[in-house]
């Protein structure tokens, strides 16, 4: 029997899912030989509460989404973070540094009352998250090996040092070096450190490496002459909901 | 007694949260609703406080499909704010890379969201047996343009080069010379899509409403241009507001917007009607194989609309390339001087005319933001077309009534991600 597999989005931009779709033709026919997938409704018709791996896309943003998920819980064998709303909340949760209604006044004026939400918060915040694909977006590649190593019954192998180990691979000029903070040494890698590599710097949307090493960090800046605050206050983007973040 | 109760709880295939209720009584409608449930993002909460360079790249995690048009919006709102008038070389990159997005999109719904219903299929993955050749190509088309997006901005999900300003990477002229080659063979792929639409019964369904576009006396609009009504002529796009008039409801958590009429409509339709003889060649002919003639007033037909731009957006991306290998490209001061200001940008999302208007303080930190989502404009037209079609089908069984109001709506191509800040069809039962 081949596993079951369904995709749940939650808040987000759907775009992790579609990405999911971005394989070469040959990829996808592949992919539907090994897994059955059973909910998908950004692209099918069908839907299934029969399933074994449960990927989640988007972050918790409503009361509504909170049972939503637990259920797909208690169904699912594994349950996957895709993408870094749900992984660590993300660019959603910039909302929260606002009161919530506040956040609802801003943007609905005097109907705010009609509108369910709270702070945004990642999958992990609300179940046990077995997986992480970790991005925004995540990388293709990445999510297919991730499946792989899943039907292998293998704990999938995901990078624990940061981005500036690949960046230097990939030939940059330290960003630094252009005068301009960034989060490459304290964000896992795994994404090829593609945004330095197209012009720009370490948004840290794959969240930290699980022992950052804060002081270098602190030596980086002091060395360029930028602040603690100046690289937080980036860091928020992706990463309001971690610690360092809030 | 007849009893119809519809209730599509988040209608598939459609990029979002949506549900249609409809309620009958011996052939008369007593409740008939497009709600959209999706779950408010607040973008314009987050841009607070955020600084310039952040903006865009916030921007473009308002839509994962349409990434590129909001980021494209968001930049010129900021050039707009701060007096910055992008190079003849930005714009050239610009517009090539906003024929990537234009073409991924369309073909995703085209070919994965649309084309199903046609084939009587749930979804695109049993025609990987049946139309494997179809959905290769699909692929392949949509390959193209992640390929097209990654030479010029690193990737086509959330692009990465593309700044205020011009571009942080330009790109590999060699790249873009290899890239021509697989537009013009896609050329020919769309020449297959152009023959299976002509095989495939489009509903017969003519509603005439305000159909509302950018217009660029140049070229057909995308990314410049002023803002054109069927009903009201030109207004210039700092005058959005005027022509918008959000105001909420409360089956939905997307704002719902109305001009002259009582809704209007935004997207490849609207596109079309308003600016068909800019079209290039190729695409014309299209357009009149396809029995696709200005005005159209059949929603329907905005699938066909958008097969037609695919391959205006192609033939456009031959022109682009030609140009940037002609003049080559060189390293351009990027240097941004912020200062306190308003700005607005109008792009064509696929889904129609966007706006991203902010407000910065005088150190390039953002202070107020506003957006108007192309899908939060159609949504009052989707249920004025409900209105119109569902009493000539009501007699019908439920599932073809059923069938029916949904791939209206799919027609549409709504992308209620964007408009929360939809699609089920609830039959209540």
């Amino acid at each position: 029997m081949k596993p079951k597999v369904a995709f749940f989005d939650f808040t987000g931009c759907e775009g992790c899912q579609l990405d999911a779709l971005n394989l070469d033709g040959e990829e996808v026919v592949d992919l539907l030989n090994a897994v059955d997938i059973v909910n998908f409704r950004e692209v099918m018709t069908e839907r299934s509460d029969n399933y074994d791996i449960a990927f989640i896309e988007g972050s918790i943003s409503r009361e509504s989404e909170i049972p939503r998920l637990q259920k797909i819980r208690e169904q699912a064998k594994i349950v996957v973070a895709l993408g870094a709303c749900a992984c660590i909340g993300g660019i959603n949760c910039l909302k929260n540094h606002v009161p919530m209604e506040e956040a609802l006044r801003i943007v609905y004026g005097e109907n705010a009352k009609y509108y369910d939400t709270i702070p945004a918060r990642p999958a992990d915040a609300v179940v046990k998250v077995d997986y992480y694909v970790r991005g925004c977006p995540p990388v293709t590649a990445e999510l297919v090996k991730v499946i792989k190593a899943l039907l292998l019954g293998k704990s999938p192998d995901i990078p624990n040092y940061p981005v500036c180990v690949e960046c230097k691979m990939a030939g940059n000029v330290c960003v630094f070096e252009r005068g301009m903070t960034c989060l490459g040494p304290v964000t896992r890698a795994g994404c090829s450190a593609i945004c330095v590599s197209s012009g720009q710097r370490c948004w840290g949307c794959r969240g930290l490496v699980d022992e950052p090493n804060i002081d270098s960090q602190k030596d980086i800046l002091e060395k360029y002459g930028l602040t603690v605050e100046q690289v937080v206050e980036k860091f928020k983007l992706f990463n309001t909901y971690s610690e360092v973040g809030k | 007694m007849t009893e119809i109760n519809i209730d599509v709880h988040q209608i598939t295939r459609v990029e979002g949260h949506g549900n249609i209720v409809l309620n009958a009584k011996d052939g008369k409608i007593e409740e008939l609703r497009w709600e959209i449930p999706e779950s408010p993002r607040f973008f314009e909460v987050m841009f607070r406080g955020r600084s310039y360079e952040d903006v865009p790249l916030i921007a473009s995690r308002i839509c994962g499909i349409c990434s590129i048009s909001h980021t494209t919006c968001s930049i010129q709102a900021t050039e707009a704010a701060f007096g910055i008038k992008p190079s003849e070389q930005t714009l050239l990159l610009r517009k090539l890379l906003y024929n990537a997005e234009t073409l991924e999109s369309h073909i995703l719904h085209i070919l994965f969201l649309a084309t199903p219903d046609f084939l009587g299929v749930g979804s695109v993955f049993p025609l990987v047996e049946t139309h494997k050749d179809v959905v290769l190509m699909a692929l392949r088309l949509k390959k193209l343009a992640y390929n097209l997006a990654e030479a010029l901005a690193g990737r086509k999900t959330h692009p990465i080069s593309c700044i205020v300003g011009g571009f942080a990477k330009l790109p590999e002229i060699d790249a873009l010379k290899a890239l021509r080659k697989r537009i013009e063979e896609a050329l020919v792929d769309l020449d297959t899509v152009v023959e299976l639409f002509k095989t495939l019964s489009i509903p017969d369904f003519v509603r005439e409403t305000e159909y509302i576009s950018l217009k660029d006396p140049e070229e057909y609009a995308f990314i410049s241009g002023d803002i054109a009504s069927t009903d009201a002529g030109i207004e210039p796009a700092s005058d959005y507001l005027t022509v918008t008039n959000e105001f909420c409801v409360p089956q939905s958590t997307a704002k719902y917007t109305k001009n002259k009429r009582d809704s209007y409509m935004v997207g490849a339709l609207a596109r079309f009607n308003n600016n068909y003889a800019q079209l290039l060649p190729r695409a014309q002919k299209a357009a009149e194989e396809l029995g696709l003639s200005a005005p159209c007033h059949n929603p329907f037909m905005i699938t066909v609309a958008q097969v037609v731009e695919c391959i205006h957006v192609l033939e456009n991306s031959i022109n682009l390339i030609d140009q940037i290998v002609a003049r080559g490209l060189e390293e351009e001061d990027n240097t941004v001087k912020v200062r306190a200001g308003r700005g607005i940008g109008a792009v064509e999302a696929p889904r129609g005319i966007l706006f991203h208007d902010y407000t910065y303080d005088e150190n390039g930190i953002l202070t107020k933001a506003n957006c108007v989502i192309p899908t939060n404009q159609n949504h009052n037209n989707i249920q004025k077309d409900m209105e119109s079609l569902a009493p000539s089908i009501i007699n019908r069984p439920e599932d073809e009534i059923r069938l029916t109001l949904e791939m209206l709506v799919r027609a549409y191509d709504p992308c209620i991600s964007c408009s929360a800040h939809l699609l089920r069809v609830h039959f209540k039962k």
